[in-house]
């Protein structure tokens, strides 16, 4: 197996078998469904938009909200096509339905950096045939041809006649949509590429934005769930105090716990905390951080299954003079979204419906269709904004949502059940646990010659339906991504990479950049490590090694320029640099770092990005500085432990995040680019840890090889 | 218990140990104060007790009777600066923290109206944002202390 053989995110989404997902994921195999009406009024010309008499689009969108922009992006595509005023823009999310299926992933979901460039075409085509269907509607008024016609900013327009868009919507919407239109072209783009204003600002700002902890339903209950510890089940539980307290309704058991219902969020939190659970602990009731170390460290001193090989890189390391050789340890992290998992269910006479910030509606259609025993088309799925996602709010086993279906289910009434922050920490789904050991070898060029590189830490994907299309010959492509196809190792004639996938009660599941959390600080650790010992300057010595790949070579350029590399900085302050491509893009980050009364300080960011052509320079910049907060609370902070089968985090005094006093300066540069569109929500996250540890070197000639970062 | 809600008279039945964050979302249907942690420690839950920036998640509701309480509802009512900068800056990602974020600025600058990098950085040290839009925020703080008209 060569090493560019490694399936990428992206060949996955190329190649994976569709139907296959959606056979799993609705019962019912997938049989489409027809549109919904609309809700809001206004004429639908296709599944993408509707218009009303006032002229107002609304974009619906196949994506959800989750702080990365799409709201506003998503309906700059279709407006563009469209010809509309911006002004009359609106969007909302859509309901689930297979019209919305990611055109690559076979099933309706927001993650994996997609929605931008996944959505892109057939965004286009959709509000380029709603506006053909226009052109035909007014045709038809005026007794012309269509080919007289054409629009101007939400009007079709033949030569002083006139007519809106919310004027024709109605009949428009009653003609056959055309099979091929064509698309503008780039030079007439009047959005893509804009910095336009975000949809869902004024809405955020002032509270009025709803969220899911923030729907309201007549007669709804408030619930608070005990949830076992990993690998745990209820035993038995004492509540009489609990069940004593005012405004406590009921206290039930479940699949997942023990439920407490109340009238109020407040009684239900209290009388949760009165409530004793015996726990039947299992297999997780001896969780120790200290020993799955051990084990891991252990571990990958063996051989594992082979991610990818080229030559013999045993051989070269065993004939090899010096070796250098490193271990990385990184944590168990927590999502903390700033909104808390939530989720409300109402079960009628006509099906169910469910509130929930969702990332995979599909997923928790189908889960929440097989608890409720009903047909997947009679739980529909009503999704608010997501207070953040990161991965959290997708998950393959629906886990919030079945809890909550199972306590409306018991109770016959609307009820919601609210995840507190303790919760959230304690509640697993963590990007997993990872061990890294590599050993290398120098050539008299000083540049890699072997490379034998051994990753231990769970699979995301096994024992989720993704298993069967992500998981190859023992080896899931997410647990090796940015180290399996590493482009350093296109270069390194002797290299093997290879990854031991131990099981653990622990849930996992993506977080924020997924492998790419682990691999990239891996990687450029020890590539750095290798620049020192060869004594080349980092950035020279990758950007040699980067030689036939531009786009890495390109970003890193421009973010060391930007930065600065080389020049003078203030006393006791150190640079460092890193450079990653994960989810179709490709980020640069230098850094400047100084330690200030034993903390690490990092005073600025300087950022290059290439995702290909940009629809919203904006949201791109945002996103970009997301990921490097994000990126930099877990270098800095982030640790989820255990000890005698306990989470030892809680809240944000010790699962801390970035605060204010702690923010660098970041400058992002979005490199001009007509190389493939990637994605940005997640492509900011993996350079920023490496980046911060290589710099740190530089003041204490040290070597970062844990996180979070420990001086 | 009587309290004065963003400039009005308001009475509620309640358990004087209800955290005023739960009067405001359960009793009174103020959602636009968000829950985060419930620690004080977040920063989402952030409303205004007379004029002061206060964790509604960790004050008692009853410790409230007689004071004048302003939420994100009372500042987004008015012609607030604030507002305005934020949404002059697109500050917002996923938007939950921001309420919190606009009831801090707002009280920093009703007591502060030039504030200091380090002024701003120290009144929002306490209001988390897992997005990372720290950076709009510090230029939103500014922004709206120009519209106030101060330096």
């Amino acid at each position: 197996m060569g090493t560019n053989s490694s399936m990428t995110r992206r060949d996955f989404l190329a190649t994976s078998a569709a139907g296959l997902v959606i056979g799993f994921f609705l019962p019912g195999g997938g049989k489409r469904l027809l549109a919904e009406p609309p809700a809001g009024g206004g004429a639908s010309l296709n599944a993408f938009l509707r218009i009303a008499p006032d002229n107002t689009v609304t974009v619906l969108l196949k994506h959800v909200e989750m702080g990365q922009g799409v709201a506003t992006s998503l309906p700059m595509v279709i407006a563009e096509e469209l010809g509309c005023d911006w002004k009359n823009v609106k969007s909302e999310h859509a309901p689930a339905a297979p019209q919305y299926f990611h055109t690559a992933f076979g099933m309706q979901i927001t993650g994996g950096s997609t929605s931008t460039w996944e959505s892109f075409t057939q965004l286009r085509k959709a509000g380029a045939t709603a506006r053909a269907m226009l052109i035909a509607a007014a045709a038809d008024r005026w007794g012309i041809d269509s080919k007289a016609c054409t629009t101007e900013n939400g009007f079709v327009v033949n030569g002083g006649n006139r007519l809106s868009y919310g004027d024709l919507a109605e009949a428009a919407s009653k003609l056959k949509a055309p099979k091929e239109v064509a698309l503008k072209e780039e030079k007439d783009w009047k959005l893509i590429g804009k910095r336009v204003k975000r949809l869902d600002t004024p809405d955020k700002v002032t509270g009025k934005a709803e969220f899911g902890m923030d729907v309201k339903r007549p007669g709804m209950l408030y619930a608070a769930i005990l949830r076992p510890p990993f690998g745990g089940k209820v035993k038995g539980f004492q509540c009489d105090v609990a069940r004593s307290l005012p405004n406590v309704v009921d206290i039930i058991e479940i699949p997942g716990g023990v439920a407490v219902v109340a009238k109020n969020s407040w009684a239900a939190r209290r009388a949760a905390a009165a409530v004793v659970v015996e726990w039947d602990r299992g297999d997780g009731a001896g969780l120790s951080t200290a020993k799955m170390k051990e084990e891991y460290r252990a571990l990958a001193k063996t051989r594992g299954a082979k991610a990818a090989e080229k030559g013999d890189a045993e051989a070269a390391l065993a004939k090899a003079g010096k070796v250098i050789e490193a271990e990385f340890e990184l944590p168990y992290l927590a999502h903390a979204p700033m909104e808390p998992l939530n989720c409300t269910v109402e079960i009628g006479e006509d099906g169910c419906d469910i509130w929930t910030g969702t990332q995979s509606p599909g997923i928790d259609q189908a889960a929440a269709a097989k608890i409720l025993g009903l047909k997947a088309d009679k739980v529909r799925v009503h999704t608010p904004f997501l207070g953040g996602g990161f991965g959290r709010r997708a998950n393959p086993r629906a886990d919030f949502v079945s809890e909550a279906c199972e306590v409306a289910k018991a109770m016959k009434v609307p009820v919601q059940v609210q995840w507190s922050r303790e919760d959230d920490i304690r509640g697993g789904y963590y990007r997993p646990m990872w061990t890294s050991r590599i050993r290398a070898t120098l050539n008299e060029k000083k540049m890699p010659a072997a490379w034998s590189h051994t990753l231990v830490g769970q699979s995301i994907m096994e024992g989720t339906p993704f298993g069967a299309m992500m998981i190859k010959d023992g080896v899931d492509v997410t647990s090796v991504e940015g180290a399996a196809n590493s482009p350093y190792l296109s270069s390194i004639p002797d290299h093997r990479v290879e990854l031991h996938s131990p099981k653990s009660p622990v849930t996992v599941l993506w977080w924020r950049s997924v492998g790419h959390t682990h691999t990239a600080f891996v990687v450029e650790c020890f590539i750095d490590e290798l620049a020192w010992a060869a004594g080349i300057d980092p950035v020279n010595y990758r950007l040699d090694l980067l030689k036939d790949h531009p786009r890495h070579k390109r970003v890193l350029e421009k973010a060391a320029g930007e930065f600065g590399w080389g020049n003078e900085l203030p006393v006791a302050h150190a640079a460092g640099v890193a450079v990653h491509e994960s989810f179709g893009s490709f980020v640069a980050h230098a850094v400047e770092v100084s330690v200030e009364n034993g903390k690490v300080r990092v005073h600025r960011v300087v950022s290059a990005v290439d995702c290909g052509p940009v629809v919203n320079p904006d949201t791109v910049e945002a996103q970009i500085q997301s990921g490097i907060v994000y990126g930099l609370s877990a270098a800095l902070k982030g640790e989820i432990t255990f000890s005698q089968g306990e989470v030892e985090q809680s809240n944000f005094h010790n699962y801390a995040i970035l605060r204010m006093t702690e923010m660098p300066k970041i400058d992002v540069h979005i490199i001009e680019s007509t190389d493939p569109m990637g994605g940005v929500g997640e492509p900011g996250v993996p350079p920023i840890a490496p980046a911060v540890a290589n710099a740190l070197f530089m003041l204490t000639k040290k070597r970062v090889r844990s996180l979070p970062i420990r001086l | 218990m009587k309290f004065t809600l963003n400039g009005k008279p308001q009475e509620v039945a309640v358990p004087d140990d209800m955290p005023l964050l739960w009067v405001l979302r359960d009793a009174l249907g103020l959602t636009g104060t968000k829950f985060g942690c419930g620690m004080g420690l977040c920063g989402a839950c952030t409303v205004q007790v007379d004029g002061k920036a206060a964790r509604s998640c960790a004050t008692r509701g009853g410790d409230v009777a007689g004071k004048s309480v302003t939420t994100i509802e009372g500042v987004a009512a008015g012609d607030s600066p604030v507002v305005k900068a934020w949404c002059e800056l697109d500050v917002a990602q996923c938007g939950y923290c921001q309420p919190g974020q606009v009831m801090a600025a707002s009280a920093l600058l009703e007591s502060n109206a030039n504030p200091s990098d380090d002024d701003i950085d120290k009144a929002l040290m306490g209001n988390l944002c897992r997005c990372g839009t720290y950076q709009r925020i510090r230029g939103a703080v500014k922004r709206a202390v120009e519209i106030r008209g101060g330096k």
